[in-house]
């Protein structure tokens, strides 16, 4: 009978850690829904920033927010894949590798700010890109590289052994093999780290602090050498500067829930992806 | 570099090590063409380790090192020189576990000759039904070529892996242990198979099924922790074994 009732209590603490998790996620969702929902309109969606941001739209900060993630995946996603490839594929196993894959893994540790600071040096003085699109893509790109090759390595690993030594023993070569049988099949789980990426540079505010956001833009972001406005850093401009606190904390709230509905478009597009190529290859 | 040897592959003085472990100790074995040799023995004693030399296979481990000589036709196949991809394409493998690519039955037959860069339509389909043919599947597959070959079951799939194999035009055949995953009737089948491609290839099968070894091949060799114990007729090997060893493994008394 006692060890029932251990059982009972295990399950029990169990349940709670699970429902616990779940109300705080419901309320994050919830609120965000609840004071986001009144400031949606088509004209938020559509419109430039008014009356010193108080009316008007957010539409430049929807624009800069997609024209980063773009440009930061554009750059670190091939980097990344590539750069996995070889660490899996070519280099020789030891522990030169090893620490290579430590510091990538490290490198997912630094705070976001670091990056932040690291690409005002690089991209916007050094390179002299400026404030700057692809100083911000180049930045949020760097941020993301560790998560996208440690996915893509996990993804490569997964591909079993047994495909390669069926395409070598054809007499493919090295490279026609990854090509041809090992990276369609570790497509799935690449996307998953592409697609885990997206939410992490989409929402991130310190590395395009000086690298490529401004407050306030009268239009779009004409060319890649232009600042923008990004979601995440006008939810922090509206909270933190401005005249009309009331009115301004409404915008962020709907600048919120726009970055979360965002994310989630990009994801599940993503995620459709995925499972198209799964159904191909499973 | 080519010497007067008549035996379609010939290994010579072979050692083997991983890093520092010894897997094979001088080895020589010589292989007559449209025959089969099997190579017997327990667990680790380095038949695996044989066949995989065979067509540079070893490469793919790290640490892996080799001495000694190989010939395919009297060429070396382990001078460095020489592509690995281009001996591979002359002596196929089929692996103990059936692994068929995820792609479709077709794909998995035409993969050999892509990549090989044959590019004519006509010839690569010919030969797809030609291979499944030879391989004794073309009557189980042929309305369902474009299907995914993860259907197919196990005995279907190493007998796609041989078509697959077959494909690329090869001379020499190893097996890995290509029954040790298939039932008893798959593994008649694919038996009967090796039989009737012997008048076209030269095969090699590493096997842990002595009655299997009897059954198929024409030549025996005996393996034990690293070393070619006995070589010989397999009617000799299973009649009148001259070694001891190599009576108590087959008599069944260790292994």
């Amino acid at each position: 009978m006692k060890k029932h009732i251990s059982q009972r209590i295990g399950f029990g603490v169990l349940w709670l850690c699970m429902a616990a998790t779940l109300f705080f996620l419901g309320s994050i969702i919830y609120f965000i829904v609840v004071r986001g929902a009144g400031a949606l309109s088509w004209q938020f969606l559509t419109d430039v920033p008014r009356r010193s941001m108080t009316a008007g739209g957010v539409a430049p900060a929807i624009a800069g927010t997609l024209y980063l993630t773009m440009g930061a995946l554009a750059f670190a996603l091939p980097l990344g894949i590539a750069c996995a490839i070889y660490l899996n594929e070519y280099s020789p196993k030891g522990s030169v590798v090893n620490i290579i894959r430590m510091s990538i893994n490290n490198l997912a540790g630094v705070p976001s700010v670091v990056f932040g600071l690291f690409g005002l040096a690089l991209f916007v003085k050094f390179f002299k890109f400026g404030v700057s699109i692809l100083s911000g893509s180049l930045t949020l790109g760097i941020l993301v590289l560790p998560l996208i090759i440690s996915a893509a390595q996990e993804a490569l690993m997964a591909v079993p052994q047994s495909l390669r030594e069926a395409s070598l023993a054809l007499g493919a070569t090295h490279w026609q093999t990854i090509k041809r049988i090992v990276l369609p099949n570790a497509l799935p789980g690449i996307l998953t780290g592409a697609i885990l990426s997206i939410g992490r540079i989409a929402g991130e505010t310190a590395p395009i602090l000086f690298t490529a956001a401004t407050f306030y833009n009268r239009g779009f972001p004409k060319s890649i050498f232009d600042e923008a406005m990004a979601l995440p850093y006008h939810i922090y401009a509206l909270m933190t500067e401005g005249t009309h606190p009331d009115k301004q904390t409404a915008i962020a709230y709907g600048c919120a829930l726009i970055l979360l509905l965002l994310v989630l478009a990009i994801s599940a597009s993503a995620i459709i992806i995925r499972q198209r190529q799964r159904r191909y290859h499973a | 570099m080519r010497e007067k040897i008549k035996a379609k592959m010939e290994a010579r003085d072979i050692n083997f090590y991983y890093g520092a472990v010894r897997a094979l100790k001088n080895i020589n074995m010589s292989i007559t063409g449209n025959t089969v040799t099997a190579i017997i023995g327990p667990s680790g004693c380095g038949k695996s380790t044989f066949i995989r030399l065979l067509n540079r296979m070893h490469e793919l481990v790290p640490g892996a090192r080799v001495e000694g000589r190989v010939y395919l036709d009297g060429k070396d196949i382990l001078d460095p020189a020489i592509d690995a991809a281009d001996v591979r394409r002359i002596v196929g493998m089929v692996f103990q576990k059936p692994n068929p690519f995820p792609k479709t039955i077709f794909e998995n037959i035409s993969y050999g000759l892509t990549v090989n860069n044959v590019r004519d339509k006509d010839y690569i389909e010919a030969k797809v039904v030609e291979s499944l043919k030879k391989a004794a599947l073309w009557d189980e597959v042929k309305d369902r070529l474009k299907d995914n070959a993860l259907r197919l079951s196990g005995g279907q799939q190493q007998r796609l892996c041989i078509a697959r194999c077959l494909a690329v035009g090869p001379e020499v055949l190893l097996f890995d242990e290509p029954c040790a995953s298939l039932d008893p009737i798959s593994t008649g089948k694919i038996e009967e198979l090796m039989l009737e491609l012997k008048k076209n290839y030269t095969i090699v099968i590493v096997t842990h099924n002595m009655q299997q070894a009897a059954r198929v091949s024409d030549t025996t060799g005996f393996f034990l922790l690293g070393e070619l114990i006995e070589f010989g007729k397999t009617q000799d090997i299973f009649t009148a074994p001259k070694n001891k060893q190599t009576e108590a493994y087959i008599t069944g008394r260790f292994g």
